[in-house]
C-alpha cells in the first residue's frame, strides 16, 4: 500500500539554524501516528512542511504520490487538513460558520453552500462533539469549545490525511480522551493520521506509532512499546521519568520522579536552558 | 453519513434574516434616498413631474412637455447626475471599507488606509496648479490625474510591503501611513507654494458633488461597478480570510492573489469615487459596521448589502448638505459624519457585543 503523506530527507534551515536535519517517514491509511518531543525540537515545524506551509530546504514531501510543492492549495486542502495548535477565530461567526469553512476547498467561486456540504458539517460536528454549539458565537466559547469547533472544520474537509497540533489542548480530561478516541477511530476507519502530542501517555495509549524528536531529528520510531524506554524519554526531555506498567495492561504509564527523583544533573539541565534560548521557540 | 432530515434546518435559522428581507430593506433605502433627491432642492419638483419627464425620455412613451422646460434641464442634467453620483461613491466607498476592514481583520480600516486618498490627492493638486490648458479640465484631466495618481500610490504602497513573496498585512499598513504621509507633505507643498490655487484645491479636497455631470459618472461607474461585482464575489474567500493566513492557506485559499485581487479591486472603487467627489470620510467606515450590526458578519452579504446601504447613505447625505439654509453648499463630507456618527453609536450601544 502506498503511503498516504510521505516524508524523505527533509532539512529545513531557518534564519541560518538546522530546525529539521533528515526527517523520513512514512504515512499510511490506518496510522495514527504520535509525535513527540520538547518544545522546540520541530514537531510544529514537521506539520508545517507536511502541510505544504513551509517549503524544506532539502529533501521532498509527497502527497497521496505527487510531489506537494506541484499541488495547489485547494488540491492539498482536498486530501489534507491540518488543525492548528492556537487558531486565530473571528469572534462574531458562529460554529456553524467556522465548521463550514471546512467545505471551502470543494466549494466554487461563489463559495455557496449546497445541501451536501451542509450534512457533511452536521456530520462533522457530530464527529467532533460540537453539535449543540452551531448557533453559538465564537466569542462566547471556551478554550476545549473552540478546539472542537476547529476540529469539526478541519473533519469537513474529510482529509485523507489529518494533521493535529496538540489536538487535546484547552480541553478538559473527558474531552481530551474522546478527542483522542475520535482520531483513533478515524485512523481505524482509514485515514492517516499525524498528531502532535505532549501528554505522553495520551499518546502512548492510543497511537500506533510513535515518533520521537529531539533538536530537529528523528531519534526513535516504531510501535508506543517499543520506542518507550526510560532511557530515550530521560535522554531527550532531559528529565528523569519513570515507566511503570499500565494497569489495563499495553503500553507503559509514564510518570514524573515525583520529590524522591530528581532532575538529571544541573548541568545538563544549564546546558539544555542555553540551547533552549539560542534556538528560540520553534515547535 | 445518515442525517436527519429535519436536521438540515437549523443550519438556516442562525443566518436571521431571509435573503429577500435584507435585499429588500436595503433596495428600499435607495428608492427613498434617491426619489427624495429628486424632488427637493431649490426647485421642488412633484413626483407626478419627474415621473412624466422620466417617461417622456424612453423612446415609445409621446408625450407633450406640460412643465417647464427648466424642470427637465434641472432634472436630467443636474439632479440625476448628482444623485446617481452620489450613489456610485457611496457604493464604492463602502465596498472598499468592507473589504478592507476584512483584509487587514481591523474594524478600524476605511478605504483611505493604503494611501489612496493622499494618492488621489497629490494627483488632485497636481492637476490644478500646474499649467494645462483649459480645454483638458473640461475633459475631467483632474478626475483622471488624480485616479491614476492614487492607483500608482497603491501599487508603490504594496511592492514596498513585499517581503520574499508575500505582502504581510501589517506591512502593508505601515508602508500606506508612510507612503500616504509623504504624499500628503508634497500636496502641502504644492498649495502653500501655489498659493493662489488653495481655495480650489480644498475646495475639491472637501469632497462633493456639485459640479458633478454625467461626464463624470461615465468616468467613474465602470471601475465602481466592476469592484463591487467582483469584491462581492469575493465575500466567501474573505470570510475564510477572518481566520489566520496559515489556516487560509491550509483550506485551500491561494492567500497572496486573493489579498492582490481585494487590494487592487478595493483600490479601484475608492480611486474612482474619489477622483470623481474628492474626499467624503465616514461612509467607507461606518457603512459596512452598520450592515455587520444588522444582518451579521458574513461577507458574501456584507459586501453587496454595503454598496446599497452606503449608495443610499451617501444620496440622503447630499440631499441634505445641497437642501441646508445657508450662504453656500454644505460639503458633504460634514454632512456624513454628523448624520452617520450618531446612528452608529446608536447601533453600537443598542447590540452590546462585538459584531467584528
Amino acid at each position: 500500500m502506498e503511503a498516504e503523506l510521505l516524508l524523505d530527507g527533509v532539512d529545513l534551515d531557518f534564519g541560518g539554524r538546522q530546525v529539521l536535519r533528515g526527517v523520513s517517514f512514512q504515512l499510511r491509511r490506518g496510522c495514527l501516528l504520535g509525535l513527540i518531543g520538547p518544545n522546540g525540537s520541530g514537531k510544529t515545524t514537521i506539520l508545517r512542511v507536511s502541510a505544504g506551509l513551509l517549503k524544506p530546504t532539502r529533501g521532498k514531501v509527497v502527497l497521496g504520490g505527487r510531489p506537494i510543492e506541484r499541488m495547489s492549495r485547494r488540491e492539498i486542502a482536498q486530501r489534507l487538513a491540518l488543525l492548528p495548535q492556537n487558531p486565530g477565530l473571528p469572534p462574531s461567526f458562529t460554529a456553524w460558520d467556522v465548521a463550514m469553512m471546512g467545505r471551502t476547498p470543494f466549494m466554487g467561486f461563489l463559495s455557496r453552500e449546497g445541501a451536501t456540504d451542509r450534512s457533511i458539517v452536521h456530520w462533522a460536528m457530530e464527529m467532533a462533539r460540537c453539535r449543540e454549539l452551531a448557533d453559538r458565537r465564537m466569542e462566547e466559547l471556551s478554550g476545549g469549545e473552540r478546539q472542537r469547533v476547529v476540529m469539526a472544520r478541519v473533519l469537513a474537509q474529510q482529509p485523507s490525511v489529518l494533521l493535529l497540533d496538540e489536538p487535546t489542548t484547552h480541553m478538559d480530561l473527558q474531552h481530551q480522551i474522546a478527542m483522542v478516541e475520535l482520531v483513533a477511530e478515524l485512523a481505524r476507519g482509514g485515514m492517516a493520521a499525524l498528531a502532535v502530542f505532549h501528554d505522553l501517555n495520551l499518546a502512548a495509549s492510543y497511537c500506533t506509532q510513535l515518533a520521537v524528536l529531539s533538536k530537529g531529528q528523528l531519534v526513535a520510531m516504531g510501535a508506543p512499546e517499543e520506542v518507550l524506554s526510560s532511557r530515550l524519554l530521560s535522554e531527550v526531555f532531559n528529565v528523569e521519568l519513570c515507566l511503570a506498567p499500565h494497569p489495563m495492561g499495553g503500553t507503559p504509564a509514564i510518570l514524573p520522579p515525583g520529590p524522591r527523583g530528581r532532575l538529571r544533573t544541573t548541568k545538563a539541565v544549564e546546558a539544555a536552558r542555553g540551547s533552549t534560548a539560542r534556538r528560540g521557540e520553534v515547535s | 453519513m445518515e442525517i436527519a432530515s429535519e436536521e438540515m434546518n437549523v443550519s438556516v435559522r442562525h443566518r436571521g434574516v431571509s435573503w429577500l428581507g435584507r435585499y429588500g430593506v436595503a433596495l428600499l433605502a435607495i428608492l427613498a434616498a434617491g426619489g427624495v433627491g429628486v424632488m427637493v432642492g431649490k426647485a421642488g419638483l412633484d413626483p407626478g413631474t419627474v415621473l412624466a419627464i422620466l417617461l417622456s425620455r424612453l423612446p415609445f412613451v409621446d408625450m407633450a412637455p406640460w412643465w417647464p422646460a427648466s424642470f427637465q434641464t434641472i432634472l436630467w442634467e443636474v439632479r440625476l447626475p448628482r444623485i446617481a453620483m452620489g450613489a456610485l461613491v457611496g457604493a464604492g466607498l463602502s465596498v472598499a471599507g468592507a473589504t478592507y476592514q476584512g483584509l487587514f481583520r481591523n474594524p478600524l480600516a476605511d478605504p483611505y488606509l493604503v494611501g489612496v486618498a493622499a494618492g488621489a490627492g497629490l494627483g488632485a493638486a497636481l492637476a490644478m496648479a500646474l499649467p494645462i490648458p483649459p480645454a483638458l479640465y473640461s475633459l475631467g484631466i483632474v478626475q483622471w490625474v488624480a485616479f491614476a495618481s492614487a492607483l500608482l500610490t497603491v501599487a508603490a504602497v504594496y511592492s514596498l510591503a513585499r517581503v520574499g513573496r508575500s505582502t504581510p498585512v501589517t506591512t502593508l499598513l505601515l508602508a500606506g501611513v508612510a507612503v500616504g504621509s509623504l504624499a500628503g507633505a508634497a500636496t502641502s507643498f504644492i498649495m502653500y507654494s501655489q498659493g493662489d490655487h488653495i481655495p480650489v484645491i480644498y475646495a475639491w479636497m472637501l469632497g462633493g458633488f456639485n459640479t458633478t455631470g454625467w461626464q463624470q459618472v461615465a468616468l467613474a461607474a465602470p471601475p465602481v461597478l466592476a469592484s463591487t461585482v467582483i469584491l462581492s464575489l469575493l465575500g466567501g474567500i474573505t470570510n475564510v480570510l477572518q481566520l489566520d493566513e496559515d489556516q487560509a492557506r491550509s483550506l485551500g485559499v491561494n492567500v497572496e492573489l486573493v489579498k492582490g485581487a481585494m487590494v487592487v479591486f478595493a483600490t479601484l472603487a475608492t480611486a474612482a469615487s474619489v477622483a470623481a467627489s474628492g474626499l467624503i470620510g465616514f461612509v467607507g467606515l461606518v457603512v459596512p459596521h452598520v450592515v455587520r450590526l444588522l444582518w451579521g458578519p458574513d461577507y458574501r452579504s456584507v459586501i453587496p448589502l454595503s454598496a446599497l446601504i452606503g449608495a443610499a447613505f451617501l444620496m440622503a447625505a447630499d440631499t441634505v448638505a445641497r437642501t441646508l439654509p445657508g450662504p453656500q453648499e454644505v460639503p458633504v463630507g460634514i454632512v456624513t459624519a454628523f448624520c452617520g456618527a450618531p446612528f452608529f453609536l446608536f447601533l453600537l450601544r443598542q447590540q452590546k457585543r462585538s459584531v467584528f
